[in-house]
């Protein structure tokens, strides 16, 4: 049964995204009250920070693979490495997208260059694209490896600065939710927030593995050419 | 169902939320998209190999 189930993993996850992403928008639509204060686009929220907290929890896992290319000369963690932070630039995308979206509903304007959460998380998703950049325009192989991994573990510093950005202002109008005091919000609402953020992890965790399914496969017939056509 | 839910809310502010909703979804099934035309290529990848592999036998 076990093996059963590792065999069948991405279509296990799969299965367990599209359950838990039908819980989160049912919660989020039909059970959650609208919020007082920011009416009915608060209802973003419970998708626009899952999402921003799911690219910290890539570029996280990527950082954590890359240390493992570094510490222990794992050559599968740096393709597991850049799959995490591929992933990571994507959700970077959405969170930048559904928060210039709420902000527009909230604030009137799509971005604000004076507030320095949204200028911070601007600069650590172009960080990680960067590193794209750098990974392509270098041949394969071990030293190409080592670039990736470090410049993966200089781009997960970002994180808790930009986490911590909007607690170390002193002046902003970006709402802080997450305090040392625990969560500002009513019990339905945080219960809401944490079926939306295990359905965002559950899409990274089914992305991630089928698409390093599909990289590793793509890998196993590059070397297949290459030894029928020898 | 969700028609219980919108009148509530101003429509300007419906339409955000729909957008902001809609983007996350449409992203979604934009990779699916393209993780399946990646699977096609790979399997007529394979394919060629295998007819390779069979000739050379």
């Amino acid at each position: 049964m076990p093996r059963l189930v590792a065999q069948n993993r991405a279509g296990s996850l799969a299965v367990l995204t599209v359950a838990l992403l039908a819980a989160a928008l049912a919660l989020i639509f039909f059970y959650v009250p609208t919020d007082p204060d920011q009416g009915f686009s608060q209802r973003i929220f419970y998708f626009h920070v899952p999402v921003a907290l799911t690219s910290y929890v890539c570029f996280g896992w990527g950082a954590w693979k890359a240390l493992r290319v570094l510490w222990k000369h794992d050559e599968a963690a740096d393709l597991q490495s850049y799959v995490a932070i591929h992933q990571g630039v994507i959700f970077g995308a959405l969170t930048l997208l559904t928060g210039s979206i709420w902000a527009k509903a909230s604030w009137g304007v799509w971005w604000l260059w004076s507030e320095n959460q949204l200028v911070l998380f601007l600069v650590l998703f172009l960080f990680y694209c960067a590193y794209f950049m750098l990974r392509y325009s270098v041949e394969p192989g071990r030293s190409r490896e080592n670039m990736c991994a470090v410049y993966a573990l200089f781009g997960v510093v970002l994180i808790p600065v930009s986490f911590l950005a909007i607690r170390l202002s002193q002046r902003f109008i970006h709402p802080v939710v997450f305090t040392l005091h625990g969560p500002q919000m009513a019990g339905s609402q945080f219960f809401t927030f944490c079926v939306a953020w295990a359905a965002m992890l559950a899409i990274f965790a089914t992305l991630y593995s089928v698409e390093l399914a599909g990289k590793r496969i793509d890998g196993h017939i590059r070397e297949l050419r290459e030894l029928l056509s020898s | 169902m969700i028609a219980a839910v919108v009148p509530k809310a101003p429509p300007s502010e419906w339409q955000y939320v729909a957008g902001a909703y809609l983007v996350v979804f449409v992203a979604v099934l934009a990779w699916v998209a393209i993780i399946a035309a990646k699977l096609q290529r790979l399997q007529r990848q394979l394919g060629e190999l295998v007819r390779k592999a069979a000739e050379r036998d």
